[in-house]
């Protein structure tokens, strides 16, 4: 199948969001209870994609080390937390991902 | 020509002296673009590079930089597009992912609103997270000045396009290595490691992380559900919880 006629409404829909108040302006407010959720946004949608990117292993929850994702994520996680650093998280959860692999063959 | 000037009176301004001006709001506006850049070209690169992993052809990988122009969504839409989940469940996570857009539109709303439709059609379209940074500390510097520069418009532009800019020749750059790397090195676990890096931010106090941990708990219960639903709802439902343990504690 095609994505491109997906990805345009896609766009389109992107582009209604960025566009929404700016075309309607003075005649709505944004809702509050919108307002308030928008913070919530990064940290659910973030979450919802790293859980299942390292504790699923073949479609399932594997919490044992022999999972390299999980190995790999958590030392990442350490690096991001204490550095903040983007680019230094990824190279340090790659490198680990790519050690555990040799190390545990798998 | 003439500028409605702040004060609402029409004031005289030859074409020369008007088109210097809107010249040197846009190059002020690129150039206060460019240290954004830094953060912004790697994701690029990733993105290329996910995108490519995911089974899309090269064309639509770098036609979705300019048609969503959207980074973190561009980036969850290559996870749903290597699981094949149905179109509509893509167009809706696309839509939640980029829902704080519409609040930097309710933000610069105001500021655009004496524009015409080309303008704030384009603007809108440029109205990403780097852009909007950018231009809302622009507008913080001016505060309710009366004298504000009437082609401050020319700023967002050029904060905007430089952003674009970079963003297309980043995919691109991700797009060819993209083409070089072999499957086996895994490089789709970039997807998980980028997140990794930006949500540690995110989490400001006890509202914003339960809400990413109910999020993502969810999010592995929820695997099996049909039509890849589970990224949505959990997402959603992380949303949720993160409202009533802030209304709880206020």
């Amino acid at each position: 199948m095609s994505w491109l006629p997906v990805l345009a409404v896609a766009g389109l829909v992107t582009f209604a969001t960025r566009a929404s108040f700016i075309a309607l302006l003075g005649r709505v407010d944004l809702p509050p209870v919108l307002g308030r959720a928008l913070r919530f946004v990064p940290p659910a949608v973030l979450s919802a994609i790293i859980f299942p990117e390292v504790l699923l292993h073949d479609g399932a929850p594997d919490l044992h080390l022999r999972n390299v994702r999980l190995l790999a994520g958590v030392i990442a996680a350490v690096v991001a937390w204490r550095t903040r650093n983007v680019v230094l998280t990824i190279a340090v959860g790659m490198a680990a991902l790519w050690t555990a692999q040799a190390v545990l063959g798998a | 020509m003439s500028t409605r000037g702040a004060a609402g009176y029409i004031e005289p301004m030859s074409l020369a002296s008007s088109r210097r001006a809107q010249g040197r709001e846009f190059l002020a506006g690129c150039r206060d673009e460019l240290p954004i850049l830094l953060g912004v070209a790697p994701f690029g690169m990733i993105y290329g590079l996910l995108a490519l992993d995911a089974g899309l052809p090269a064309f639509a990988a770098q036609a979705m930089s300019s048609v969503l122009f959207a980074g973190s969504a561009q980036l969850v839409a290559t996870r749903l597009i290597r699981e094949g989940a149905p179109a509509v469940v893509l167009v809706v996570t696309v839509l939640v992912v980029n829902l704080r857009h519409a609040l930097y539109s309710a933000s610069v709303a105001p500021r655009i609103k004496h524009l015409g439709m080309g303008w704030k059609a384009l603007l809108s379209y440029l109205l990403t997270d780097e852009a909007y940074a950018v231009v809302a500390s622009r507008y913080a510097r001016d505060g309710d000045r009366a004298d504000v520069s009437p082609h401050r418009h020319w700023y967002f532009l050029g904060a905007g396009l430089t952003l674009w800019a970079a963003w297309q020749c980043s995919t691109a750059a991700g797009v060819f290595l993209g083409a070089a790397v072999p499957r086996r090195w895994g490089l789709d676990f970039t997807l998980a490691l980028t997140f990794i890096a930006l949500v540690f931010p995110a989490l400001e106090d006890l509202a914003t992380t339960a809400a990413a941990i109910a999020a993502g708990i969810l999010a592995v219960l929820a695997v099996g559900l049909p039509y890849k639903l589970g990224l949505v709802l959990a997402a959603v439902v992380g949303i949720g919880v993160g409202l009533v343990v802030e209304a709880r504690r206020t």
